[in-house]
């Protein structure tokens, strides 16, 4: 039993089998991606009935809470990663960090542009120092951080243990910076509409963004997954495999 | 063990003044540049929430200041490299780094707070709060920059890469310490502050050392 | 002493030489030789346990281990650095062990001057001290006459063999052979070919 484990650990920390296991993934990802996508966007800018105190700038709810969700997600995931990464010296782990730094950053930047352009006819302004606000600003430095981490290292190796570390720092403090900022908020800000917390949001409203989001998560694996099999086919360049299987694909 | 580690540090603190004195000097001359370049917000009673605020942004790049240093000396000369080698817990040897490192800047500016509170045009009762503030938060800051200062020692130019790092991780103790020093000069209740920060220093205990020492066998490797 | 396993450090998923198989007894010492960038600092900092990127496996004793970098404090003075030392390794030494061993590294009369005033040479003296000092039986030593005169080289030659008589093991990277009667000659050779293409 033990055994087996084992050798199912070593089979997922390989990255040939990875690579083949994961090439129905992609497709199942982005169609997955596509249609969720396309009926979210279509219910929630269509057909969601319009808020009954911003009208239809509400809308860009649908984009800007599936894009906060996704950041913190990925965030976490590199943590994660990083652990097992460093623990069970896994090298797919590093190849997750590297594919999901970009996506993360851009999913991050993107629910900050969202925010700032939803802020401006809720609050009237376009940065408003609010607390989820702040988190995700935060959230965006960390990023950057681990970034500016693994340009500055050139061996992979070393940059690979570095970065997962910081990762793992990051993913143990995002709780902690989360529930200050919250303090901060409640002190320092008048009482904020809190729209994506209304309980009593309909569920015409709710069900569209629940349709987005599942479409954001399942388009991140696609995108992921798909940085994940470049960066193998990158890192495993001089593997027997790889050039079979480059053969395969001329030859098709 | 911890003995003759302690006194080495005590030797060369003594030897080398400039750890101690360089961050506070910087300390005070930014609290000089902020009271000039802002006087409305030093010397008014209305803006006493700024002045808190500030001295917390001044001690976190004080303490972003020393931190680059601190790991840089023992990785040249190749101590760092016999301590991870030949101590028999290298996890003392790296909490004692720490501690001597809050001691040197952390430990001295909470000494020196009053000072800065009277530059920065801090009401005098607020004194007590600030003090507390830094005693309970400067721990966190040497412990969580130490595993910064670990993976960024290796680098040649590492300073801005170390901001980057560990500015994010400062953030609860900035926004905790900063408004303990507030609550207390508007009345409020300054436990719940005060046992946070403790809090986040404690935490901050359990995580560094063995965070600080994964980052120094990192930095060890790249040579 | 220590094993060598089919051991074949790595950098950045790159093997430095061909795999090393080795065991090594009490009382050797081992000189290893190999061209500039052949792997033998690796090897050496693989098994002090600062290097980690490595295939095969190795078992060794705890050991002295002396890098390019010196590891001496340039504010303190040799004593002060022998006694920090000595205090890693859980050792209180007395001022008289070691005075002894400094002064049979020539450089007694130095004992309390700072570091920091001293040339490369001279400092590689209290640096063998510290070897002397250490109660661990493997030494691991990387270039250890670099910088080192004539006179300092005898010195070292004999503290080496010294400590192979008294029960030790030393494991030497260098481009000069010391002149010592029984030594294992381990050369490090690059990776024959790309295997895996």
């Amino acid at each position: 039993m033990l055994g087996a484990l084992k050798r199912l650990w070593h089979k997922l920390g390989s990255p040939r089998w990875f690579f083949a296991l994961t090439s129905f993934w992609v497709s199942l990802f982005g169609w997955a991606a596509l249609l969720f996508l396309l009926v979210g966007v279509v219910w929630g800018l269509a057909f969601a009935p319009a808020d009954y105190q911003q009208g239809n700038s509400f809308r860009i709810m649908y984009v800007h809470v599936p894009a906060a969700m996704l950041a913190q997600s990925l965030y976490i995931g590199m943590g994660v990663a990083g652990f097992i990464g460093l623990v069970w010296r896994m090298k797919l782990t590093d190849v997750f960090i590297a594919a999901s730094l970009p996506l993360g950053m851009a999913v991050t930047a993107l629910a900050l542009f969202s925010g700032s352009v939803w802020g401006r006819p809720t609050w009237g302004s376009w940065w408003e120092w609010d607390g989820r606000t702040v988190s995700t600003l935060v959230l965006f430095f960390l990023y950057v951080g681990i970034y500016a981490l693994r340009e500055a290292i050139a061996e992979m190796q070393l940059r690979a243990r570095a970065s997962a570390l910081l990762a793992m720092v990051g993913t143990v403090n995002i709780p902690i910076i989360k529930y200050s900022v919250e303090w901060w908020n409640t002190l320092h800000q008048p009482a904020s509409f809190g729209l994506t917390q209304k309980p009593a949001m309909p569920s015409e409203m709710w069900l569209p963004l629940l349709v987005m989001v599942l479409g954001f998560y399942a388009l991140a694996g696609c995108v992921v997954l798909t940085r994940m099999r470049a960066e193998i086919l990158h890192r495993e360049g001089s593997a027997r495999w790889v050039g079979e299987w480059v053969a395969g694909r001329r030859g098709s | 063990m911890m003995g003759s580690l302690l006194l080495r540090e005590w030797q060369i603190l003594r030897r080398a003044k400039g750890t101690v004195i360089n961050p506070m000097a910087f300390l005070f001359l930014s609290a000089t540049l902020f009271a000039i370049a802002a006087p409305a917000l030093v010397t008014q009673q209305i803006s006493q929430g700024a002045a808190a605020g500030i001295l917390w942004t001044l001690v976190l790049l004080t303490q972003l200041l020393a931190l680059d240093g601190m790991y840089r000396r023992d990785f040249d000369s190749g101590l760092l490299e016999q301590l991870l080698v030949t101590a028999q817990v290298p996890f003392v040897a790296v909490l004692s780094r720490i501690f001597m490192q809050w001691l040197s800047t952390g430990f001295i500016i909470v000494l020196s707070s009053p000072l800065l509170a009277i530059l920065l045009g801090l009401s005098t009762e607020a004194l007590p709060a600030m003090a507390l503030a830094l005693l309970l938060g400067t721990p966190a800051l040497s412990l969580l920059g130490s595993i910064g200062a670990s993976v960024t020692v290796g680098f040649n130019r590492g300073g801005v890469i170390l901001a980057l790092l560990v500015l994010p991780l400062f953030l609860p103790t900035l926004i905790f310490g900063a408004d303990l020093v507030e609550a207390a000069q508007t009345g409020r209740a300054v436990t719940p502050q005060a046992y946070v920060l403790g809090l986040i220093s404690l935490g901050a205990l359990a995580l560094a050392p063995f965070a600080t020492l994964a980052g120094l066998k990192i930095s060890l490797e790249m040579q | 002493m220590f094993t060598l396993n089919q051991l074949c450090c790595e950098r950045d998923g790159r093997d430095l030489f061909a795999p090393l198989t080795l065991g090594v007894e009490a009382g050797a010492y081992v000189e290893l030789l190999g061209a500039n960038g052949s792997g033998k600092s690796t090897l050496l900092r693989t098994l002090a346990g600062l290097h980690c990127q490595f295939s095969g496996s190795y078992n060794t004793v705890p050991a002295v281990y002396q890098g390019h970098r010196l590891g001496l404090d340039a504010l303190l003075t040799p004593v002060e650095n022998l006694i920090w030392f000595a205090g890693l390794e859980g050792v209180t030494l007395s001022l008289e062990r070691i005075l002894d061993a400094l002064q049979e590294t020539g450089i007694v009369t130095k004992a309390y001057d700072s570091c920091a005033a001293m040339s490369a040479g001279q400092q590689r003296r209290v640096a063998m001290s510290r070897w002397m000092l250490s109660q661990r039986k493997l030494w691991l030593l990387d270039e250890p006459l670099t910088a080192l005169d004539v006179e300092a080289q005898a010195v070292a030659s004999r503290i080496i063999e010294e400590h192979c008589a008294s029960g030790g093991a030393v494991i030497c990277a260098t481009h000069q052979p010391l002149d010592l009667a029984a030594k294992t000659v381990l050369t490090l050779m690059p990776q024959a070919a790309e295997t895996s293409l």
